[in-house]
Parts: C-alpha cells; sequence; structure tokens
C-alpha cells in the first residue's frame, strides 16, 4: 500500500510530506492551524521512508499554503516537500527554505530578554547562526535557542 | 549607522583608529587642552541601571568637547509608570544628538538602536555586551604593553554574567589572544561566547585554578562577582570571595604584568596590589574619558584633528 493512501487523497488542498517522525502536531502549531482549524486535516505518523527513516505526512484539505507559511516549518521539518493538490492532481510543487532570520515565529526562551518585557512592540527576531547543525540565536539578546524551546515559544 | 552595540560594530581597522584618536585626546581629557569639537550636540545618558563610572566618565567626555549632557534615570519617571523603552526611546530620538544606554535587560541596547534614528551607544545590557568598557581596556592595554596583538590574558571571576568580559574576550580573539578563563563552574563563560571564541581560532583553557595561571600571563583581568545579578543569597555565598589577589602573589610574575579590573571592585584585590608597577585598574578608569571622546566623535560622524594642541 503506498504511503500516501494510507488516509484518502484529497481532491484540493496541500500535502506536506517528510516532516521528521513525531513532528506533526508541531507542524499544525507553526502553521497556526490548532487554532481555528475550519478544514478536515489528515494526519498520518511514524510511516517508512526512504528519505529520511520516518515521517509524518500532513493533507491540508481545500486550503494552499504559501511560500512564507511554509518557510515557518524550515526549523523542524527542512526536508518536507510541499504540493499543492488542484481537482485531484499535482498543480505545483514547493520547497521548505531556511532564511538567515526567523521574524515573529517564536518568541526568545531567555526571560531577561529586552522582548520579554511587557508590550515592548517590535517584532520577534532569530538569527539563524548555523544551518547544519541548526543553531538560531536571538538577535537582540544573543541567547541560544534549542529546537524544544522555539516550538515551546511558537507565536 | 554610528551604533555601537557590540563589538561586531566596529573592525580592527576602526578600533585602532579610535585608540589613536583617543590617544591624541588624552589633554583634552585632562583638561588642559580646550577643544569644543561636539559644541551644540546633546548626549542623552540614559541609565536604566545604576552606574558611576560609565555615567561620568561619558558626561565628562561630553563636556570636555563642549557638548551638554541630558541625564535620565529610570527612578521617577516615565518608566516606573510603565512606559515601554520603546516609547522613552522615541522621546529621546527628539531631545537629543546621541544616546548612550545602560538597561538591565539583555538586548536593550540592540532594541534601542533598532527603535531610534540617533546613534546608540550600549554602556552595558545585563549580561550582555558593555563594548566601550571594551575600548578603554585595549586602550589601557596598549599603553601598557604597546600592542594588543597576540597577549596570554587571563580574565578571571563572574565569566557568566560579566558583560565586559564578554565583549572584550571577543575583541582579544580577533587580535590573536590566548585567554585563560578562570572562574567557579557556576559561573562560566556562556556556551555560544566560547563557541564563537574557539571557531574563530582562539586558543581558550577554561580552569578553576587561578594561581597557576599568573606567571605566563601578560594581562590579568579581575572582575567582581556581581551579587546582583544571583537569584538568590545562597548561590552567592558559595563563590563570594573565591578568587583573590595580593602582591604576595605577584613575586614571579612577567616584568610587563598589568592587572586591570573594570571597577568596582570588593575583595578580589587586595589593596596591597595598588601600590605595584602592575597596577592599572585607576589608570584604566581615567582612560574611559579619551575613549569615550573619540567614541562619541565616531558615532556624531565628527573627525579628530591629527594634531590635538
Amino acid at each position: 500500500m503506498s504511503e500516501m493512501r494510507r488516509v484518502t487523497a484529497i481532491r484540493n488542498g496541500t500535502v506536506i510530506d517528510h516532516i521528521p517522525a513525531g513532528y506533526a502536531l508541531q507542524v499544525i502549531r507553526m502553521l497556526r492551524m490548532d487554532m481555528n482549524i475550519s478544514t478536515p486535516v489528515s494526519l498520518v505518523m511514524n510511516v517508512p521512508s526512504d528519505k529520511i527513516g520516518r515521517k509524518d505526512v500532513l493533507k491540508i484539505e481545500d486550503r494552499e499554503l504559501n511560500q512564507e507559511e511554509l518557510d515557518r516549518l524550515a526549523i523542524i521539518a527542512p526536508a518536507a516537500s510541499i504540493a499543492i493538490i488542484r481537482n485531484h492532481v499535482v498543480s505545483g510543487k514547493l520547497k521548505v527554505e531556511l532564511s538567515g532570520e526567523l521574524i515573529n515565529i517564536a518568541s526568545c526562551s531567555f526571560s531577561n530578554c529586552i522582548t520579554k518585557a511587557d508590550r515592548e512592540p517590535l517584532p520577534q527576531r532569530m538569527k539563524v547562526v548555523n544551518q547544519e547543525p541548526l543553531e538560531i540565536r536571538c538577535y537582540y539578546c544573543g541567547k541560544g535557542q534549542s529546537l524544544e524551546e522555539l516550538i515551546e515559544n511558537i507565536i | 549607522m554610528g551604533d555601537l552595540v557590540t563589538m561586531d560594530d566596529l573592525s580592527n581597522d576602526e578600533i585602532t583608529q579610535i585608540l589613536d584618536e583617543a590617544e591624541r585626546l588624552i589633554p583634552v581629557a585632562e583638561g588642559r587642552v580646550t577643544l569644543p569639537l561636539l559644541q551644540g550636540k546633546v548626549l542623552a545618558n540614559m541609565f536604566f541601571e545604576n552606574s558611576t563610572r560609565t555615567r561620568m566618565s561619558f558626561e565628562t567626555a561630553m563636556k570636555r568637547l563642549g557638548g551638554e549632557v541630558l541625564n535620565f534615570s529610570s527612578i521617577g519617571t516615565s518608566v516606573s509608570k510603565g512606559e515601554t523603552l520603546y516609547d522613552t526611546m522615541q522621546m529621546i530620538d527628539g531631545y537629543a544628538d546621541i544616546a548612550v544606554i545602560r538597561h538591565p535587560r539583555q538586548g536593550a541596547a540592540q532594541y534601542s538602536a533598532d527603535s531610534v534614528n540617533i546613534p546608540i551607544l550600549n554602556a552595558g545590557d545585563g549580561s550582555g555586551n558593555h563594548p566601550t568598557q571594551t575600548m578603554l581596556d585595549l586602550f589601557t592595554i596598549r599603553q601598557s604593553q604597546n600592542k594588543i596583538e597576540n597577549l596570554r590574558v587571563v580574565l578571571v571571576g563572574d565569566l557568566r554574567y560579566g558583560r565586559t568580559v564578554h565583549s572584550l574576550s571577543h575583541a582579544l580573539t580577533r587580535f590573536g589572544a590566548s585567554l585563560i578563563l578562570v572562574s567557579p563552574p557556576s559561573l562560566r563563560m556562556p556556551s555560544e561566547i566560547v563557541s564563537d571564541l574557539r571557531n574563530s581560532g582562539c586558543e581558550i583553557l577554561e580552569t578553576e585554578n587561578f594561581k597557576d595561571q599568573l606567571d605566563s600571563a601578560d594581562v590579568i583581568y579581575m572582575t567582581r562577582i556581581q551579587k546582583e545579578r544571583f537569584p538568590d543569597d545562597d548561590e552567592y555565598s558559595k563563590v563570594a570571595g573565591i578568587f583573590k589577589l595580593s602582591s604576595n602573589d605577584l613575586t614571579d610574575v612577567k616584568e610587563n604584568l598589568i592587572v586591570m579590573h573594570p571597577l568596582p571592585r570588593v575583595d578580589e584585590i587586595d589593596s596591597s596590589v595598588d601600590k605595584t608597577r602592575h597596577s592599572k585598574y585607576f589608570q584604566q578608569a581615567f582612560n574611559g574619558v579619551p575613549t569615550r571622546m573619540a567614541l562619541l566623535c565616531r558615532s556624531l560622524g565628527i573627525d579628530v584633528p591629527k594634531k590635538v594642541k
């Protein structure tokens, strides 16, 4: 059985493949879909993958994610491949891109960072210092942020 | 443009140029020569945290160059009414030509620099950076050693919360120093900084053994264990007074060794060291004036004359 067929093929929407196993729920959170979900979302977890060993897959119906939304996933699913589906046919393929800076994706984990002060209006900014291994620091205070902390502090 | 938030804002050539300018400005810093380079300019001293030397030396530097100073303290002002740093800085953007900021929160100087148009000089952001202190430290080192390249420097004390050693270690690494980091395990240099220094090719030794490091050193940089940065008194008392330097420790040291301290000291340098030829910490405190003069001129785009008469 094709791994993609563990759940029904979707007619229109977005398929996110090659999410590292166990991270699909975090991906949903990072796409801000857990709060106001209005379309069906199917989730396949921990299936074998030639590319990354084990993987999760998400199928989001009736919603086409744009590049900006997908780039939010870069810190947890840099190898994800995305297909935009229209009328059961793949109409476009996208890749996640990790840029040098993450703006308003996660807040700083350091309690004494200036961004932790009440009502300060400037955006949360993270610098990608190194891609492999992934090293991310707060642009303002310089503190390193672990993947767990970034996920915990998603905005 | 003109901001100084971390030492990354200055190239090695700029550092050397600023130190040269500071040297030329010494007669002005001492009040022997009048040079109103900054006449008509207003400096805002924005101190959200206590300061003695930094605030006063910036004020002296500005006034010796003919400029005016606004002194701000967060006590009894709109900050105690809950004003954000962003809003406070918007106000200062309209009142002054340049601002010096010290703030208890890390990243506050970068945040301020991003909030306003006037140049921002970081005078200490939490446990982050203190680059103007580093410039006067480099000035003091060069004055005594005739160079800032390839020195063996021992940094002692609170390397975790001590912002002066964070900025200084970055700068010294760029000039080829080897660094010996002496601290109790709980106050080690943050891992991000050690990793950056090693990636830049710095030879680093981390140790708790203070006295073994003295004889081979060119510079011993003592720091205070900062009580105000500790979450509770128990944690502080475990490490308070752990490293102490007295004149008896200096019998077999190198001829050119200098002992530095950003001050204030508590008991980490015994007063017996003050009279030795190695002590440079009071000279260091004075050097804040010419160095900060040069930094104010740089940030305001004012050239320091090649000859100061």
